[in-house]
């Protein structure tokens, strides 16, 4: 096993509409990215700057018109492998009501395991530590329809939790969420990503869930512009917030006391470190 | 007032297995021209309610009194026209083959002229930040942020005297929220609408409203100026929520200059404030 579980090289994605008389839109063009396996990754970006069209690669939904993805050594073309590779990599999707399929919670979630084929005991503690993950185990027998929004997306992680994927892609899955249900699902991708090594990469559109992340994308017309830890790709503020995105509150703060002539580190994220920053420079100057 | 609710309580699937009350004795009063927020946990109640401001629910019990139509009866129609709901993810709901049909739907059933419809049609995509090209486009080629303010302008176009949108940002990268919250406020500070967000950022209703209800396992648990209601995060917090990010650092700010103001939840407060100490 080498340490990459997915490697994109060079890879475009055009999409052709047959609607307005075969324009073709390019969502991504020459991409290269390799994650490493264990990390916690947060991609970033604009709707329509090609992030969704990235996921959906990283898993066969969608195969690289140039270029080539691999996953686990496979090549996402190769149409015999595409089980595998689904299995190792899992996606969870923006909207809950369009992958719920089961008519009571538990029996949506194990739904992924019964087409594995596994024995009826491993399906049915696989469906229990998925609901214990996300924490919905109180709601195993309700039906789908009675959940809120916001738990029907808990529902949804939990279903591919229980496939045990070395690789978890959620492509906005946090945004109908409210604050602590947000929470608690990237507690869970934490956990998961700390504890059982799984790879999580993210997309989102909430700068506090990136400033937890090991490595930050931001993509923009389908090109990656910026890639390294939050800590780094946040200390650009005018260039993050150029692109249509925001910076968390007290790093945009420090930015806006900078402005003023104040001396202050770049690349501040959270109100702890502000604090400590603040604190240092009011006492050394009283 | 624009909204009276007299111990308003909702009871879904009343006398079922799955009985569950949404809503509890809830006593609320918005005036005209308010710029309100409701926010609170998935599951508060805050959908159900708002759900009653124009009779998509029926009160299970109490009354609910919108610009002096009772919603309980016969006058669903002229009370549809007062006020305009914005539902989540309102892009699913267009349908129609152009951006101008789709707007027009609405206004064709109201039996409105070709002249008057056209007038208004014009006047509204200009007013969601949009403009009059897109209205011969299909609403399915458009970007995220452009459908979803097409759907915002076929609830415009009624003219409603209250707007209440439920989320309307869900999804949509920042600048597109920027876009969305600054027709909003133009609506409300040049339209004089009463204007009713339900929303689950923090920062955004900071920023926005005028008033802040907090709703929490169907009551109102908080209800007042976005200050008063931010300075309570422990309590905001053991109810699923929290403040905006800067009213943390300011609150831990305080324990090492006593005398700053910590009651500030925006940036520009927060960097006025912090610059009288550095």
């Amino acid at each position: 096993m080498n340490d990459s579980i997915v490697k994109v090289n060079d890879v475009s994605y055009i999409y052709s509409s047959n609607i307005s008389e075969g324009r073709e839109v390019k969502a991504l063009s020459e991409i290269n990215a390799e994650f490493k396996r264990g990390q916690f990754i947060v991609v970033i970006g604009r709707n329509g700057s090609g992030k969704s069209t990235f996921a959906r690669l990283l898993n066969a939904l969608l195969l690289p018109v140039e270029g080539t993805v691999i996953v686990n050594g496979i090549d996402t073309r190769d149409e015999e492998k595409v089980w595998e590779i689904r299995r190792s990599v899992g996606m969870v999707f923006q909207n809950p009501d369009n992958q719920i399929v089961g008519t009571i919670v538990e029996e949506d979630v194990a739904f992924g395991p019964e087409n594995l084929g596994l024995p009826t005991e491993e399906i049915i503690k696989r469906v229990a530590d998925a609901l214990q993950a996300v924490g919905i185990s109180e709601y195993s027998k309700y039906a789908p329809h009675l959940l809120s929004g916001g738990q029907k997306q808990r529902v949804a992680i939990a279903g591919i939790l229980a496939m045990k994927p070395e690789c978890i892609v959620l492509d906005e899955a946090t945004s109908m969420l409210d604050p602590i249900g947000r929470k608690e699902v990237m507690n869970v991708l934490k956990k998961l990503n700390k504890e059982e090594g799984i790879t999580v990469i993210h997309i989102t559109h909430h700068m506090d869930e990136a400033s937890m992340a090991d490595r930050v994308i931001i993509v923009d017309e389908g090109k990656i512009v910026l890639d390294g830890p939050p800590k780094k790709v946040f200390s650009n503020v005018e260039k993050v917030k150029g692109l249509g995105l925001d910076v968390p509150q007290v790093t945009e703060l420090f930015n806006e006391l900078k402005k003023e002539g104040f001396q202050l580190p770049d690349g501040v994220l959270s109100v702890d470190e502000a604090v400590d920053i603040l604190a240092d420079i009011i006492v050394r100057n009283p | 007032m624009s909204i009276v609710i007299e111990n308003l309580s909702h009871i879904y699937m009343k006398g079922s297995p799955f009985e569950k009350v949404a809503l509890n004795d809830i006593n609320l009063r918005i005036g005209e021209e308010e710029f309100v927020a409701i926010i609170g946990p998935t599951g508060s109640g805050k959908s159900t309610l708002v759900q009653h401001f124009n009779g998509l629910l029926k009160p299970t019990q109490g009354r609910i009194i919108v610009n002096d139509i009772e919603v309980t009866g016969s006058n669903l129609k002229e009370l549809r026209r007062q006020v305009g709901i914005v539902f989540q993810y309102p892009e699913h709901q267009l349908f129609e083959e152009t951006v101008y049909k789709d707007i027009a739907f609405g206004l064709h059933k109201q039996g409105l002229d070709t002249k008057e419809i056209d007038k208004r049609i014009r006047k509204t995509i200009k007013m969601v930040g949009l403009n009059e090209d897109i209205l011969e486009k299909s609403p399915f080629e458009l970007s995220g942020g452009q459908k979803r303010r097409v759907a915002i302008a076929g609830v415009l176009v009624m003219n409603p005297k209250i707007l209440v949108l439920d989320e309307p940002t869900a999804g949509l990268d920042p600048k597109g929220r920027d876009e969305i919250f600054s027709f909003i406020l133009q609506l409300y500070k040049e339209m004089h609408m009463t204007i009713i967000l339900v929303s689950h950022s923090m920062e955004d209703v900071a920023r926005l409203a005028k008033r802040v209800i907090v709703m929490y396992k169907g009551k109102i648990a908080m209800d007042g100026y976005p200050g008063e209601v931010f300075s309570k995060a422990e309590q905001l917090e053991s109810m699923g929520l929290s403040a905006p990010q800067i009213s943390y650092l300011m609150r831990k700010l305080k324990k090492i200059i006593p005398e700053i103001n910590e009651n500030i939840f925006t940036i520009s407060e927060a960097k006025k404030e912090i610059m009288k100490y550095l």
